[in-house]
């Protein structure tokens, strides 16, 4: 049985869903918040102007690879190497875009197109988990999406401003939110024991492993993800 | 308040490459229909990226971190509020790491 077939009745998008997404969304930013505050820092000290490196998260609003292209910052602006970091870091949210598909499906034109635009992990791994509960609201997605946009933006531009001020340590225990968030939100994504142990334990295992090797982003999440991922899905084909 | 075209034109790229990893995957699913297994491996994706995410990252932070996570397991889990699991998660590393400095300091 595919997780599609769980979703009875007609999907639809309404304000009720994106303002649920919104009231939903809320929590995340206390895990968003500083890392958006650092990547506004690192900004700064890059030589990027307050307008640069608004429009940079306004446009981009990928944490992760932002911070990748401002490691590798130089005068004048390397296009091409701030294009591969994009490709590398981001490459990670396009199968989250087609794990989605029984809600996407149902969409088109801008709240299809509009909803990607905005699509985070978060938002991702949020909306799988209101997915599977039966959830028929695809604006729930919209909604954490634009919500944590907005907060990435008003925290990158204040760390911008504040600069140096508002820099934590390394090692502050305010960083490990980003990862707290992740954890958490792994709970709602748990269906128990048969279904989820070994693909679990394989994904995280091999990422581990994969990350001691020493292969840098994205290739201990993508080999982690997808090994667990196939097992799954084998495991659930078998039992069919 | 400037704006370089240089600069611009490497966030112009980016945001293009972005929204093409956004929402490419997803456009080649609905143009290709793909078989079914790899709709079912897409179906698994979920609980697997984030732990997969997720590990390294407290790896990194040894001990401390799988203290840190296992509360933040156990805070979402019977309250499901994800304000809580959070802060707690972040308390737990201020706390622990308190600890950590106090012990080797003794």
């Amino acid at each position: 049985m595919s997780d599609s077939a769980d979703i009875k009745g007609p999907v639809v998008f309404t304000r009720h869903g994106v303002a649920r997404g919104i009231r939903t969304a809320l929590p995340l930013v206390i895990g968003t918040f500083p890392f958006g505050l650092v990547a506004g820092v690192i900004s700064d000290q890059k030589g990027l102007s307050w307008l640069e490196t608004l429009l940079m998260s306004a446009l981009v609003f990928a944490g992760s690879s932002q911070l990748l292209a401002l490691e590798l910052w130089a005068e004048p602006a390397p296009i091409l190497a701030a294009i591969i970091a994009a490709i590398v870091v981001n490459s990670r949210m396009a199968p989250m875009g087609a794990a989605l598909a029984p809600w996407l499906d149902k969409l088109r034109g801008l709240p299809l197109w509009g909803s990607l635009a905005f699509m985070v992990d978060h938002a991702f791994a949020l909306s799988a988990a209101e997915q599977r509960r039966g959830g028929r609201d695809a604006g729930y997605l919209l909604g954490i999406g634009v919500t944590l946009w907005c907060f990435w933006n008003i925290s990158v531009s204040v760390g911008h401003v504040l600069g140096s001020a508002v820099r934590l340590p390394p090692g502050h225990p305010l960083y490990f939110a980003a990862i707290a968030t992740f954890v958490a939100i792994l709970v709602p994504l748990w269906r128990g024991v048969r279904r989820d142990f070994w693909p679990w334990l394989l994904a995280g295992v091999l990422a581990v492993l994969a990350w001691k090797a020493g292969l840098g982003p994205p290739w201990p999440l993508l080999i982690g993800a997808f090994a667990g991922a196939g097992l799954g899905a084998w495991l659930e084909l078998r039992r069919e | 308040m400037t704006l370089r075209p240089d600069v611009l034109l490497a966030i112009i790229g980016m945001a293009v490459a972005t929204y093409l990893c956004r929402a490419g995957g997803y456009a080649l699913f609905r143009a290709l229909r793909p078989p079914r297994y790899v709709e079912v491996v897409l179906q698994h994706l979920p609980g697997p990226i984030f732990m997969a995410y997720a590990m390294p990252a407290l790896a990194a932070h040894g001990w401390k971190g799988w203290v840190a996570a296992v509360a933040v397991v156990a805070v979402q889990y019977f309250s499901r509020n994800l304000a809580a699991a959070i802060l707690v998660g972040v308390g737990a590393m201020a706390g622990l790491g308190a600890f950590e400095a106090w012990f080797l300091a003794r």
